[in-house]
């Protein structure tokens, strides 16, 4: 059990930094950082104190701290990726509003050239 | 010229794709039939010669950046449209599916009938069919479904040749289905207690290139419809709008 709670502890380090880096390095917004900073907070806390993870044990009725251990880090991963499909929903909607919205102003410059073309041909 | 429509004007629009063999004969064939009418071919960034061929038969076309798929290339048209002001808007599909010989019709059951859509539809009366077994029992199954959803009967639920007046065009601007939109738009209208009225056309086989219909993508459309429908019904955005 410990060696299994050792590298859930390394997990969540190696996470926490790569979030950092990430950041650091402007690949992902602060916003969207959060979420993934939390999760590796919350691991290295449960996977590092033995009285968290009792505790933990105890309140999902699981009883056993690798298992509980495993099922919250589902939990946890399943909520940031559920968040992250809003998001990208939102992208997406964002985007195609954006792309229509490029399409019709094209088509109003491309016949404003057509209209001052025609006018100086008259 | 297209940007300022009369009162009462109608513009056609023809969602293309990689449709370059048959939007040409398309837009020819719309314009022998209403002409003086503004047809307007959305490309939805092919990669074929679509936008070219559209222009050279005498269509204006509305260019998208990128592939939207059909519910968001139809509804540049519809936004464009709007902002217009046009009053009436016909779509037809650019494969050369939908007779433009039955725009007429659309057009004077719109104008008349006051309902906010009015669908061309191959089932109205028998001999307008051109479609393939398994859509066809796709096309029972849907009318069995929407029969309680929208309280009336429809027999043509995923029929693209479609007429809509400004009422109906304001909402579609605003909020229409990304995806396989034609059934999901008839209940987004009956969330705004709006009417709708078939009439009788005949469909063709396309003109030219491929369906992008496979049997695996006809089960992917049933789920995503039933799931669209469902989510329409739902939507509490829709209630608050009908108040």
């Amino acid at each position: 059990m410990q060696g299994f709670l050792n590298i859930v502890s390394i997990l969540s380090v190696v996470l926490f930094i790569s979030v950092m880096h990430s950041l650091r390095r402007a690949h992902i917004r602060v916003e969207h950082s959060v979420s993934w900073l939390a999760a590796a907070v919350a691991l290295f806390i449960l996977s590092t104190a033995p009285g968290a993870l009792s505790a933990a044990a105890s309140w999902t009725g699981l009883e056993d701290g690798p298992l509980t251990l495993v099922f919250l880090a589902f939990v946890v991963f399943l909520i940031v990726l559920y968040r992250f499909s809003r998001v990208i929903s939102d992208l997406k909607d964002a985007n195609i509003a954006l792309t229509q919205k490029v399409a019709i102003l094209e088509f109003h410059l491309r016949t404003w050239h057509e209209e001052q073309a025609s006018t100086q041909n008259r | 010229m297209i940007r300022y429509p009369a009162r009462d004007d109608v513009l056609i629009i023809v969602p293309a794709y990689n449709e370059a063999g048959a939007v040409g004969g398309v837009v020819r064939e719309i314009r022998a039939v209403v002409p003086g009418v503004p047809v307007l071919v959305i490309d939805d960034c092919s990669v074929d010669a679509t936008a070219a061929v559209a222009r050279e038969a005498g269509a204006h076309v509305l260019s998208v950046p990128y592939h939207l798929g059909l519910g968001g290339c139809v509804q540049a048209g519809y936004k464009l449209a709007f902002e217009l002001g046009y009053q009436y808007v016909i779509r037809l599909d650019g494969d050369g599916q939908h007779d433009p010989r039955f725009i007429p019709d659309i057009l004077k059951t719109l104008r008349e009938s006051g309902c906010q859509m009015v669908i061309g539809s191959r089932y109205v009366k028998q001999d307008g069919k051109a479609t393939s077994v398994v859509r066809g029992i796709g096309i029972r199954f849907f009318r069995l479904i929407l029969r309680p959803i929208l309280g009336a009967r429809v027999y043509d639920p995923t029929s693209g040749y479609v007429g809509v007046n400004r009422q109906a065009l304001e909402v579609f601007s605003r909020s229409f289905p990304l995806e396989y939109p034609e059934i999901e738009a008839l209940v987004v209208l009956q969330r705004r207690a709006f009417r709708f009225q078939e009439v009788p056309c005949v469909m063709r086989p396309r003109q030219a290139g491929r369906s992008t219909i496979t049997p695996v993508r006809s089960v992917y459309y049933i789920i995503h419809v039933l799931l669209g429908v469902l989510v329409n019904i739902l939507k509490f955005e829709r209630r608050l709008w009908r108040r």
